[in-house]
């Protein structure tokens, strides 16, 4: 059984509601983006081009992560039909950490917790409409935590 | 485990903030433990959270979200007694799911 039919059977026995999947494709889980080793394969993978860097997203991030193995992120997008947010780690062994997609009821925002190897840029992408937007903030680990 | 779900969904200033605390390992497969034998990735894939029943918020993930996985979201919309689902599945085919009430701050 494909995980997409799994998942889909699972919500709908606990909510006996038709599901409206966001993305029939973002239900399924992109296994070569998030395997990659490098951010470049990632992003393009993901379908992610010509991103523009914006101010228009933030993140809230310490500048000096003492143990990289928690280093808490807070995202916000306040670009206009913001659709998905990815968060990528140029320097972690597989850069890709997460996507997510909102629905139009959903806040543009997160607050999640990533492992970071090394030093390295926390790279977010913002997807609106057709058009991808990108932030990156440095965050200095002290200790790794990738393991 | 996989029942070991904690939520919070609280109405705040018109918005419902939602706060989700997994018990999970994330294990990325690149670990040795005592032994020095690799212990195999285990990790959540897919996230999807709704509102009554609707989809509000998909999500995939790698290995590099952080152990014990924490997330919030913030729902426009949603009063106070709506119900507030979100369902976890792993590489290896756990999964949970968790309900919880939208109550006032």
């Amino acid at each position: 059984m494909q995980r997409r039919n799994f998942l889909k059977l699972i919500l709908g026995a606990t909510t006996a509601l038709l599901l409206e999947p966001l993305n029939a494709l973002a239900a399924l889980w992109s296994k070569p983006a998030f395997e990659t080793t490098k951010i470049k394969e990632a992003t393009k993978l993901l379908g992610i081009h010509d991103e523009i860097s914006s101010t228009d997203i933030q993140i809230i991030a310490p500048d000096r992560a003492e143990n990289g193995a928690v280093v808490q992120v807070e995202i916000k997008s306040n670009l206009a039909n913001t659709d998905a947010i990815y968060i990528l780690v140029e320097k972690n062994p597989t850069p890709l950490i997460a996507h997510f997609e909102f629905s139009a009821d959903t806040e543009p925002s997160l607050v999640t917790r990533i492992k970071m190897a090394e030093t390295s840029d926390i790279k977010v992408v913002v997807k609106a409409g057709a058009q991808f937007f990108t932030r990156s903030k440095n965050v200095i680990v002290l200790e790794n935590g990738c393991g | 485990m996989s029942d070991n779900m904690k939520m919070r969904a609280q109405l705040k200033g018109g918005l419902v903030e939602v706060k989700v605390l997994m018990s999970h390992p994330m294990e990325t497969g690149r670990k040795k433990d005592d032994f020095g034998q690799l212990i195999p990735a285990h990790f959540v894939q897919l996230v999807t959270a709704t509102l009554n029943g609707k989809t509000v918020l998909e999500a995939q993930w790698g290995t590099g979200i952080a152990k014990n996985p924490y997330l919030t979201f913030r729902l426009k919309g949603a009063k106070v007694g709506d119900i507030v689902s979100v369902t976890w599945l792993d590489n290896v085919g756990e999964t949970a799911t968790q309900d919880i009430v939208v109550t006032a701050a």
